[in-house]
């Protein structure tokens, strides 16, 4: 049985909105599950409902073999940093880091020998003593990070934490992050909007769209498999490039070509999906794309143009590509990197 | 204009308001140490007399009032609870009831935050009579739960606090919930110590405005035991004039120089706190 599961969690507002509907999943012990989405697709919510901030409408949130909905958030173990951080301003760092514990009811030495080992732990122990304002905000990451693992819970919240870092920072507190999760095997679930920060922390991802989770599993099968239109759309960046036609015995039609898929359907509304990296050069490939505009990033260049159906389309080269504007390439797709998805239903076909 | 004589004018304007303030102060002060007779022949005084000691000596010791029953030193310490207890009664009690408003989600709360902010409409002058019947019909009159009690409400403050605890981030309360603190631990360990500031600010001024109360203690207390500072300014002399006597106008001011001590001293006190809460920025 799974550490932390969700059964058919429902979250209706008073006003009516359905912010989370029927969702269930398992999270195995010591698992790193992230919630990824758009803003405002209930995956914050739905990290509430696991602390207690909000109520559960219907459902159950069972840890640990105990249902929680009506435990107190207090007396459910868990630990929460939130986005701006919440550190308590009027407190030193030792106090924001002893306040959990002394609720608890520890003993002074207790508390003491706990905040020393997490200060240490986390590289803190110099500000002790100073105020949240004092501090800088990568320093005021790791008094939060240190709040949530001082009070050692079964499970720690992550409520984008990131967000009010700067890029190179972080980087480096996402790196942390992942690092220490792995050496304390604490179960965490990390809310975010970014699909970086998704792929790289995730044991697992959910990706969550209005509410619904659209797909759960290992951030390369979500990437090389994404299971609805959605998914695709949303992870990877440059987007996956999306091609409307109809697919007739396997073979894919779109006004000037047409393409031998793997499967045999037919189907009459078909979105055919293809990663940037899996467009190739080829002398006489099916698609013949206008380059609009070429984005070098050193490493690679991102290559924007439009094919002979007018599909805006992108694609990767080397970083130092002498394409120019207005050239037009001759491209294919790799070995069978390609996904169909139905353009009703939404989902994967296959 | 450059910027010296921008700062001349400014200081200058300073220096035209600090006087218009201090001069009247040093004249009531400079008149206290001269005898009466000097005063009342030659009006008042701009330089130090020799009664300094006499005078003041002679005020705060001497029996006033009809009955003589009372010294100033008395009033003092009666205007001082009066002003103190309304002070804190009022920061207690608004602090809690804004406490209430703005985090207990209840059906009544918008409606009942209008409800006290219209009672700015209704001043105690305005209710007099009614509240005198209420004090007086609990036996509260001559008492300094009398004189408290009626004062102690007030919706200016619960509007500051209200407005302060408004802008305190939600997730400082979530937080907080995690880390176990109930209702209660969450009004004494987050929302006091971040609003000591507001606390002091509203102390200051809940002070002045319970010091300065003149009709009320007026219609509350008949026995002199019971007299204030702002009544006794009036009365305690009074009996010269009946007597036959100098009207010991001297002395009456050195009265009013000491009258205007107390609230300085909570001002200055409570300053320092204030000014170190708004140099550091903690929310």
């Amino acid at each position: 049985m799974s550490f932390l599961r969700l059964e058919e969690v429902t979250k209706i507002y008073p006003n009516g909105t359905k912010a989370v509907d029927k969702t269930s999943l398992n999270i195995e012990n010591g698992e790193f599950m992230v919630f990824v989405g758009p803003s405002g697709c209930g995956k914050s919510t739905l990290l509430r409902m696991i602390a207690g901030l909000e109520d559960i409408t219907k459902g159950e949130i069972i840890l640990d073999g105990k249902t929680i909905n009506k435990v107190d958030p207090s007396e459910r173990d868990i630990a929460m940093v939130f986005q701006n951080y919440a550190l308590y301003p009027h407190m030193n760092v030792y106090k924001n880091l002893a306040y959990g514990l002394k609720n608890r009811g520890d003993s002074k030495q207790k508390i003491d020998k706990k905040v020393n080992e997490v200060a240490e732990l986390l590289e803190i122990k110099e500000y002790l003593q100073r105020k949240p304002g004092q501090l800088s905000g990568g320093q005021r990451q790791r008094v939060a990070m240190g709040r949530a693992i001082v009070r050692n819970p079964k499970v720690f919240l992550f409520d984008e934490p990131l967000s009010n870092l700067d890029a190179k920072l972080r980087g480096q507190v996402r790196i942390e992050i992942k690092k220490l999760q792995k050496q304390m095997e604490v179960t965490s679930v990390f809310v975010t909007h970014d699909q970086i920060e998704a792929m790289t922390l995730g044991d697992r991802l959910a990706v969550i769209n209005e509410g619904i989770i659209e797909q759960v599993g290992s951030p390369i099968e979500v990437y090389e498999n994404p299971a609805s239109l959605f998914v695709a759309e949303f992870i990877g960046t440059p987007q996956m490039n999306f091609i409307k036609g109809s697919l007739n015995s396997g073979i894919f039609k779109s006004n000037h070509y047409n393409y031998k898929t793997k499967l045999d359907n037919t189907n009459d509304e078909i979105i055919f999906g293809v990663r940037p990296e899996n467009l190739v050069l080829k002398d006489d490939g099916e698609l013949k794309v206008k380059i609009d505009l070429i984005e070098k990033l050193g490493a690679d260049s991102i290559i924007y143009g439009v094919d002979q159906n007018n599909n805006n389309l992108c694609y990767r080269e080397n970083g130092n590509t002498k394409l120019k504007a207005n050239e037009i390439v001759s491209l294919t797709i790799e070995n069978n990197k390609y996904h169909l998805f139905d353009a009703i239903t939404k989902k994967r076909l296959s | 204009m450059n910027n010296k004589t921008f700062q001349f004018a400014t200081h200058t304007v300073l220096f035209i308001g600090v006087l218009l303030m201090v001069v009247p102060i040093w004249i009531a002060f400079a008149s206290s140490t001269h005898e009466n007779v000097t005063v009342l022949t030659e009006g008042m005084q701009w330089t130090l007399g020799d009664q300094l000691i006499k005078n003041y000596n002679e005020v705060l010791n001497q029996k006033g009032g009809f009955s003589q029953e009372i010294t100033a030193t008395s009033m003092f310490i009666n205007s001082f609870i009066m002003a103190f207890g309304i002070a804190s009664v009022k920061v207690i009690i608004s602090s809690m009831s804004a406490y209430a408003i703005v985090y207990f989600r209840f059906k009544l709360a918008v409606p009942l935050f209008w409800l006290i902010f219209i009672t700015l409409l209704v001043p105690l002058e305005v209710r007099i009579l009614p509240s005198y019947q209420i004090v007086s019909d609990l036996n509260l009159t001559n008492s300094y739960t009398g004189l408290i009690l009626p004062l102690v409400a007030s919706a200016t403050a619960t509007f500051f606090f209200r407005q302060f605890y408004k802008s305190i981030p939600d997730e400082l309360l979530e937080a907080a919930k995690l880390d176990g603190a109930n209702s209660w631990k969450f009004f004494i360990d987050f929302l006091l110590p971040l609003s000591k500031t507001m606390i002091a600010a509203m102390f200051i001024f809940m002070f002045v405005y319970g010091y300065s109360q003149y009709l009320w203690p007026l219609i509350m207390t008949s026995d002199e035991k019971y007299w204030t500072v702002v009544m006794g300014m009036k009365i305690i002399f009074q009996e010269s004039y009946e007597g036959g006597n100098l009207p010991r106008v001297a002395e009456r001011f050195a009265y009013i120089i000491l009258s205007m001590i107390p609230p300085v001293l909570v001002v200055v006190f409570l300053q320092r706190w204030f000014i170190k809460g708004l140099i550091q920025t903690e929310k």
